[in-house]
């Protein structure tokens, strides 16, 4: 049983394309140029968890190192939440994201599989507004909890939400 | 009288206890909760951390973290590259060249010149790299032992921290927040006297280091306050994406300087220690031997320095000398247009990882083509390995543990929050 396991892990190893082809078809590989040469896959948010369990199960990829997300705005779909793992032994990683729409963007919770996902996934819920479904305590993080609006979406702006911002010709050259 | 009769109540409750030690849970009139931070010293910046306790007995810790968020992820977005790498000084702020590192790292494999960095600059990132680790390290320690009662080893770490900074000095004019390394290089040669200065001081911290060993690593105290306290199994360590020091104190053998060699590391010769029981001892101990690993590398690092270009001829990254500058009108455009524009990488993305003193740091940057970076993710090992710390203590240890589990996991809040 034992000596199985470890035949797919190696499978996968050698064949990152298994991983979209043989047991998962709507995962497919992304198109995005990745300038470390990692392998990153694109799922379906259906589709994460089981992906995600047999990613850390059979291809003993045990170290969730990162997890965030990136705002694609104006594109659709909006928002990618990327997860960066590791696998220890075999000295492996690997990247998957799961594109979200700008509408109430929501994914299943990875803290069932791996605990410490649980402050990752509150920071990205804080600023960027992203639901995770099955989160055990999705509270703010990093901004005060009456905060409004999520600071790291596009359109937020970068000088505050308090500012607002000023016209092109605010300056004015009185005496000329 | 009355002051009596409480006693006396107040004595009949600890027999009660004292009676029946294995009670599953314990009555919530019983249990206390308390406010630990932000502005607490031992908590090493603005950690605030809620404490549930029954008696002197942790029964949940709930840490409250944000007091110190200033938006950088945000803040470099609105920034040219050669802009946001000044920032990243400022998360990590006891380890800026290690944050530098990182950052440069992701953005010389996006720009795709990895492979052109010159000789000197990649031994020079390497040896100014375990500076700062030493350097980051000895406050730690510092804080840690005074922490738990040790007060001298604080005045000593500082000390011996100056004389790093002071080398630090010497190549950026700055102590801190140098922004040193930069892509395509280090920002300047390295100066006259360098060499013989970090020589003297290898010299000199050999013959010190001996001493903070043996004010701690064997002393009866020490132990006390550390042996079995706040253990972290091996499971739960990877579980909670905990790296560094704190992960190879449970046994793990994770570095990324051996798993993923960057800036020539693989040539070095140096070992990763290890221990096995994961508390905070042991990664006391770990530490303790990774300083002088350092050391070590900081020796050979010196010894194969090569002479020559510092940085990479490409002017479209780097900017022109400034004579060039002065002499030369092709290089003032170049100059000119570094300063206003910056450089513009290929659109894609990239996750690069370092070894910072505090576990694995890692910078995710997307690039959409633009002189600014769309978006610029960092992973700070302190956020991972504070996570991880309530469950080490909940239900284990006593309240005065918090501060030696805050100690040796070794946060740095800046970087939590970022």
């Amino acid at each position: 049983m034992t000596q199985t396991s470890d035949e797919s892990a190696n499978n996968l190893v050698e064949e990152p394309s298994l991983l979209d082809l043989a047991r998962f078809p709507d995962v497919r590989k992304s198109d995005f140029r990745t300038a470390d040469n990692t392998p990153v896959f694109i799922v379906p948010a259906a589709l994460l968890l089981e992906v995600m369990r047999y990613l850390r199960d059979e291809g003993r990829f045990t170290l969730l190192e990162d997890l965030t997300a990136i705002d694609w705005q104006p594109r659709e779909p909006r928002f990618q939440v990327v997860y960066n793992m590791i696998a220890l032994e075999r000295q492996k990683v690997i990247r998957i994201k799961v594109e979200l729409p700008g509408q109430e963007p929501s994914l299943p919770s990875v803290t069932g599989l791996w605990p410490g996902a649980n402050w990752y996934e509150r920071e990205v819920f804080d600023l960027f507004g992203i639901n995770f479904e099955g989160h055990p305590d999705l509270r703010r993080i990093e901004m005060p909890e009456d905060w409004d609006g999520h600071p790291l979406r596009r359109d937020y702006p970068i000088t505050g939400p308090r500012r607002a911002a000023l016209p092109a010709n605010w300056i004015k050259l009185e005496g000329r | 009288m009355e002051d009596l009769q409480i006693r006396d109540a107040w004595l009949d409750d600890a027999e009660d206890e004292s009676n029946d030690p294995g009670e599953e849970s314990v009555p919530e009139k019983e249990l206390m909760t308390i406010n630990m931070g932000p502005q607490h010293p031992s908590t090493h910046g603005v950690l605030r951390l809620i404490v549930t306790l029954s008696g002197e007995e942790v029964i949940k810790c709930i840490p409250d973290i944000g007091y110190l968020h200033t938006g950088i992820e945000k803040q470099a977005e609105g920034k040219t590259y050669m802009q946001a790498l000044t920032l990243t000084d400022r998360t990590d702020y006891l380890n800026p060249l290690i944050n530098n590192m990182g950052f440069v790292m992701a953005v010389e494999q996006l720009l795709g010149i990895t492979e052109q960095i010159p000789a000197r600059a990649q031994v020079a990132r390497v040896l100014l790299c375990e500076l700062q680790r030493i350097s980051s390290h000895l406050v730690w320690l510092g804080t840690h032992a005074m922490d738990l009662g040790a007060q001298s080893t604080f005045l000593y770490g500082m000390r011996d921290r100056e004389k790093i900074l002071d080398i630090f000095e010497m190549c950026s004019g700055v102590r801190m927040m140098t922004s040193y390394i930069m892509p395509g290089g280090i920002y300047a040669d390295l100066p006259p006297g360098f060499e013989q200065a970090v020589a003297d001081f290898v010299q000199y911290f050999r013959g010190r280091w001996p001493e903070y060993g043996a004010m701690l690593t064997t002393s009866e105290l020490w132990y006390g306050r550390t042996k079995g306290i706040a253990v972290l199994t091996p499971e739960m360590a990877l579980a909670y994406g905990v790296t560094g020091p704190g992960l190879r104190a449970s046994g793990i053998n994770y570095d990324v300087r051996k798993m993923f060699p960057y800036s020539g590391y693989e040539t070095y010769d140096f070992e990763v220690p290890l221990a096995k029981n994961g508390d905070v001892y042991d990664r006391f101990l770990v530490r303790m031997l990774e300083v002088e690993q350092s050391l070590n590398i900081v020796e050979q690092a010196l010894n194969k320095l090569p002479g020559g270009e510092w940085q990479i001829a490409d002017r479209k990254i780097v900017p022109p000398k400034k004579w060039e500058v002065a002499t030369n009108m092709e290089s003032l455009i170049h100059h000119f247009k570094l300063f206003t524009e910056g450089f513009k990488p290929l659109p894609g993305e990239v996750y690069a990882r370092v070894e910072s003193a505090r576990g694995e740091l890692g910078y995710f940057m997307v690039s959409d083509g633009s002189n600014k970076p769309l978006r610029m993710h960092i992973r700070a090992p302190s956020f991972a390995n504070l996570q991880a710390m309530p469950v080490t203590l909940e239900g284990k240890a006593m309240f005065a543990d918090i501060v030696a589990a805050i100690g040796s996991i070794d946060i740095i809040l800046g970087e939590v929050d970022r």
